[in-house]
């Protein structure tokens, strides 16, 4: 059902738009609102807070820069191969860190966005070093993929599919075994859910999501930077899930909402932009401080009755 | 043997450093359970503040004192309007507030002071003194002797004062300290003040070695975090030591492996412990009642 209803938005909003502008702002929206769907998966649901999210982000937007660059190599299949690839690394590295609890997870999910974001700065040869470097268009069936309307179609048909695929998770079994360990990890381990297992699953599932928009990024821009993989983009995607709600997935989409126009909305005040931007942020936390769409249900149950 | 001492003394000093910011991280997160990060803002408004105010005319020391009073004072303020108003949020969103907190405080200085790097001059002049080979800068004996007082007499205050009992109180137990009258309150805004006064000492010590900036924090909150959890999160004499070893982990692996690569071999170090002793060298195991 919200499915439908964020659908029917995505397809009516652009009547609104006076200017190709705002497809920009739309898809950018939808790409991190993507990766935010698949960060919440994990920390909402799942538990553990990850502050290195988005070096999976990066290895998916330089999947697509690298692989047609340097090997020649179609960009949509290597949108999938740097998937797979997100895939493999938190399947691997997934088992031992996801062991460690609180903050310690935290500390290890942040050195380990650091260190990729440290090669991509590094490895000049093949990334362009701090500078970044273009990224080859998307080419479907000999159809070149340009524009921000036509991105903002793409984008918001993958958002929403994403999206359906989430809600699903989380009414299958998986899910709410997953529910059942964010609520209680030892009480869903007596349950007999394998706690390690579920964990993993979902880490690999958030890295998947999290690669996708980062190569959706990459595509779009046209152009990448080692930012993109880096700390202060981990706490914006952090950020967006909490600022949403952590374990609404509609939330997922107001957060990115909310941290995709916001500073595009403060540009007007110049130089007081950053000040005005924490000042919000505090501001939500503190008064919203289950995220906005949890806390804003809350007071239309209150008010109903 | 000279390489081997001079890579020793730059990652003491750049150790001390990180060590002054995960004893700030320690310290809230003891008496609060809230991980701070704005604590690297705290180091950059020590360094930033007394640069502007040397630079209107006021002479270092003073300048300093003042520095260290008005960030011990916005560390109040944080804790007073942001910290204090969001009482029983979960940890992720009182981390948020912190974050949120860290962005608006680069705003501000960005606006207040400016956007370029600064430097302040070394109290000991910036000839560099030779030691078995080493060349070894006066302001580096600073920094550690500096860092050695701190420590010292953070120690003595926690451990031989009233106060410093009921912060010892408050962080063992937050009902059990309110319910023998200690404000509990009070001992967290303290825990604030005091880990702002150490992070702008911090700032103002390692200005003239390393430059300073109004995003200079980020990166040093990061280091003194990772130093808090190296050291086991809640240990004192852990964050020294994960600071002090962090900064020589750099200082070793920029000067045998490279320079580019120093941060990189710092973490995979800190992830390869955090592995192997999931509490950190210092921290306790903790049993998880049901």
């Amino acid at each position: 059902m919200p499915a439908i209803v964020i659908a029917a938005l995505i397809a009516i909003l652009p009547l609104l738009f006076p200017s190709a502008y705002y497809y920009r702002i739309g898809v950018l929206v939808f790409v991190f609102a993507l990766a935010v769907v698949g960060l919440n998966l994990l920390m909402g649901f799942a538990g553990p807070v990850s502050l290195g999210p988005a070096g999976f982000l990066g290895i998916g937007a330089y999947s697509v820069a690298i692989g047609p660059v340097h090997l020649g190599m179609p960009s949509w299949l290597c949108l999938l191969g740097g998937a797979l690839l997100s895939g493999a690394i938190a399947f691997l590295v997934g088992r031992p860190i996801l062991k460690l609890k609180g903050h310690y997870l935290a500390v290890a999910t942040l050195g380990l966005g650091l260190l990729l974001a440290i090669v991509l700065t590094n490895e000049a040869r093949w990334t362009g070093g701090p500078d970044g470097m273009s990224v080859p268009r998307l080419v479907l069936f000999g159809w070149s993929v340009r524009g921000a309307t036509t991105w903002y179609w793409i984008a918001g048909a993958t958002f929403v599919a994403g999206f359906v695929l989430a809600l699903n998770l989380m009414d299958s079994p998986t899910g709410r075994a997953l529910q059942a360990i964010h609520d209680s990890e030892i009480a869903a381990r007596v349950l007999g859910i394998d706690v390690a297992r579920k964990k993993l699953a979902i880490f690999v599932i958030s890295a998947i999501y999290a690669s996708v928009a980062g190569s959706f990024l990459a595509l779009f821009n046209g152009y990448i930077t080692p930012d993109a993989a880096g700390f202060l983009r981990s706490i914006e995607l952090v950020a967006m899930v909490v600022l949403g709600g952590m374990g609404s997935i509609v939330g997922s989409l107001v957060g990115a909402i909310v941290l995709v126009v916001l500073p595009q909305v403060l540009t007007v005040f110049h130089d007081y932009e950053q000040a005005l931007l924490g000042l919000i942020v505090m501001v939500f936390m503190i008064f919203l401080r289950r995220g906005i769409v949890p806390s804003l249900a809350v007071a239309l149950a209150g008010w109903r009755k | 043997m000279a390489e081997l001492l001079q890579f020793i003394s730059s990652g003491l000093t750049v150790g001390a450093i990180y060590a002054l910011v995960a004893l700030g991280f320690t310290l809230i997160y003891k008496a609060s359970d809230i991980i701070n990060f704005a604590q690297g803002e705290f180091v950059m408004l020590g360094g930033m503040t007394t640069v502007f105010v040397t630079l209107a005319g006021v002479p270092l020391p003073l300048a300093a004192l003042i520095a260290v009073v008005s960030t011990t004072a916005i560390g109040v303020a944080l804790h007073r309007f942001a910290i204090e108003p969001a009482r029983g949020a979960s940890p992720v969103a009182l981390i948020m507030i912190t974050i949120g907190a860290s962005i608006f405080l680069r705003g501000v200085a960005q606006i207040v002071f400016d956007r370029r790097f600064h430097s302040l001059p070394p109290v000991f002049g910036a000839d560099p003194i030779q030691f078995g080979g080493a060349a070894i800068l006066p302001q580096s004996l600073v920094v550690l002797a500096s860092a050695t007082v701190i420590v010292t007499v953070l120690w003595l205050f926690i451990e031989r004062t009233l106060l410093g009992k009921a912060v010892i109180a408050t962080a063992a137990n937050r009902l059990a300290a309110r319910l023998i009258g200690i404000d509990t309150r009070r001992v967290v805004a303290l825990s604030f003040a005091v880990s702002a006064a150490i992070g702008a000492i911090a700032g103002i010590l390692i200005t003239p070695i390393a430059l300073t900036s109004y995003d200079a924090g980020t990166l040093l909150a990061l280091k003194g975090f990772a130093a808090a959890m190296l050291g086991g999160i809640g240990s004192a004499p852990g964050a020294v030591v994960g600071g002090l070893l962090i900064g020589m982990m750099e200082a070793f692996a920029a000067g045998y492996i490279s320079s580019n690569y120093k941060d990189a071999v710092a973490f995979l170090i800190i992830l390869a412990v955090l592995l192997s002793i999931p509490q950190g060298l210092f921290g306790r195991a903790k049993v998880e009642r049901v």
